[in-house]
This record gives C-alpha cells, sequence and structure tokens, in this order.
C-alpha cells in the first residue's frame, strides 16, 4: 500500500465532511429526519400524503449545490463507461433499497448513532466495494 | 417551514460533497483502492461528518418532537438480516464500479454530466424494481 500524496486532501475533505453532519443535524433537529440519501429518494417512488414535499426540498438543495458552489472547481475523474455506469446504478438503487441505507444512512447517520445495523451495513458495503476495486485493478 | 429547512439541509449537504471531494469517483476508487495507490481522503470526510453527526442525534435522542413541533422519526430497528448485509453487500459492489452513491450522483446530475445521469436513472430504475418486487411479494404473501 502507498499513499496518494497528489490527490489526498485532508483539510477540505475533514471541512466538507463537518458541512455533510451539519446538513444531517439540520434534517433531523427541523425534520425530526435521518438524511439518507437513498431512502429520501426511495421514499418518492412510494409518494404518500404529506410525505413528498420535504424529500423534494432535500433533493433539490442537493441539485442547486453545484450552482451554489461554482466558484469552487473539481475535475471529476469518472473512469466508467456508459454500460458499467448504468449496471452501477441499477446494483446501488436495489442495493440500498434492500439494505435501508447508504454511505449517508448508514455511513454517516447511522454510526453518528451508533446504530448496530448501520454499522454492520457500513463495514459490508466498504468491504464490498474495496473487494470490487481490488478485482477490477486485476482484470484491467 | 419544514420544507424549508429540508431544502437547506439538502443544500449544505450537496456543497459539503463537493468541498470534500465526494463529487469525484477517482476519489472515492481511490479511497476503496487499498493495494493501490491509496487516497485516505474519505475517512476525513467520514470522520468531520460524524463528529458533528454525533452531537446533533445526542440532542436529537433526548426530545420527542423536532425544534419546529414535528414527530422525530428516527429509524430503530436494531435487528440485522440478510436483507441488511445482502443489500449492502450489492450497493458496495455498485460503490466501487462507478465510485458515485446515491448523494454524490445527484449533485453531479445537478451540475449537469451526462454520466451521472445515466447513473442515477439506472439507481432509480433499481429502486423502482425493489418497489415492485416488494408489492408482488406482500400481494402473493397476503393471498
Amino acid at each position: 500500500m502507498s499513499v496518494d500524496w497528489t490527490h489526498f486532501t485532508p483539510w477540505t475533505s475533514l471541512a466538507g465532511g463537518m458541512l455533510i453532519g451539519l446538513a444531517a443535524a439540520m434534517l433531523v433537529l427541523l425534520n425530526g429526519r435521518v438524511a439518507g440519501i437513498s431512502g429520501i429518494v426511495g421514499g418518492l417512488l412510494v409518494p404518500r400524503r404529506g410525505d413528498i414535499g420535504w424529500r423534494l426540498a432535500f433533493v433539490g438543495g442537493l441539485l442547486v449545490a453545484p450552482a451554489a458552489m461554482a466558484f469552487y472547481s473539481v475535475n471529476p475523474r469518472i473512469d466508467a463507461g456508459f454500460a458499467t455506469l448504468a449496471l452501477a446504478g441499477l446494483l446501488v438503487g436495489a442495493g440500498t433499497s434492500y439494505g435501508s441505507g447508504c454511505t449517508s444512512g448508514h455511513g454517516v447517520c447511522g454510526i453518528s448513532r451508533l446504530s448496530p445495523r448501520s454499522l454492520v451495513a457500513t463495514a459490508v458495503f466498504m468491504l464490498a466495494g474495496m473487494a470490487t476495486v481490488f478485482l477490477w485493478r486485476q482484470l484491467a | 417551514m419544514s420544507a424549508l429547512g429540508a431544502f437547506l439541509a439538502g443544500l449544505v449537504f450537496g456543497l459539503g460533497l463537493i468541498l470534500s471531494g465526494m463529487t469525484d469517483p477517482g476519489k472515492v476508487i481511490g479511497f476503496l483502492d487499498l493495494t493501490g495507490n491509496w487516497d485516505p481522503s474519505l475517512a476525513f470526510v467520514m470522520g468531520g461528518a460524524v463528529q458533528v453527526g454525533f452531537l446533533a442525534f445526542a440532542i436529537a435522542r433526548r426530545r420527542t418532537r423536532n425544534f419546529l413541533g414535528g414527530a422525530m422519526r428516527v429509524p430503530d430497528r436494531r435487528d440485522i438480516d440478510a436483507r441488511l448485509v445482502g443489500g449492502s453487500a450489492v450497493f458496495g459492489i455498485g460503490w466501487g464500479l462507478a465510485g458515485f452513491c446515491p448523494g454524490p450522483a445527484l449533485v453531479s446530475f445537478g451540475s449537469g454530466q451526462d454520466k451521472a445521469a445515466v447513473f442515477v436513472a439506472a439507481m432509480l430504475l433499481g429502486m423502482l424494481v425493489y418497489t415492485i418486487a416488494e408489492r408482488t411479494r406482500r400481494t402473493s404473501a397476503a393471498a
């Protein structure tokens, strides 16, 4: 193992992480909800009366974030092709639905509340992600 | 009022994802690439988020109503079942393939990237497949 010092960004990553934590704090204290993106989006596919507005508003906030931060340029490295992205999207959509959460709901909020389910889920998706990248590197 | 709060929470969440580097799939894959050229940044994202989140949920735990007077709907399940483990494993595979998880994918879609749009469309389809499969399962169980 070697550390990728070129791309390592401890300070902006820490600050960005704290903003994510602040957002989770806002949502739980103002709306009584856990900031789990997959759950918030998934709930829009089975809409229930009185439970749609806050979900749309939250997703709207996510979508306008790049415009609000246009001064901060990010050059995303998206190596995956369209077919891989489509397959990955399907797996992420179905997997987070069955697993009741993703990096935000389980990873951030769940670990913050020391939920045993979220600790297990986070360990599993981290290990599965690492194994996938490892195997992908062997094939490439 | 609660919709405005949710919008601001989504906005701050998105800003955090951009600043932290999570909207760069290469950076996410760099973190998952333990045996390669490892980028530890994502551990700092998690660390920062959990520090603040820990305080927030400590406050939330002591409340029966949120600050706007509405109900608290924090999950309370504690059981670890095959769906949790299997679903999380499938999610992890997809995450490792693309370097996108749901939040950063939506933010990248918001910045107009066609690759993120494909990922988001497929993700919604995956969620829809689950919704339909669950509905079918419940209907056949009830019959």
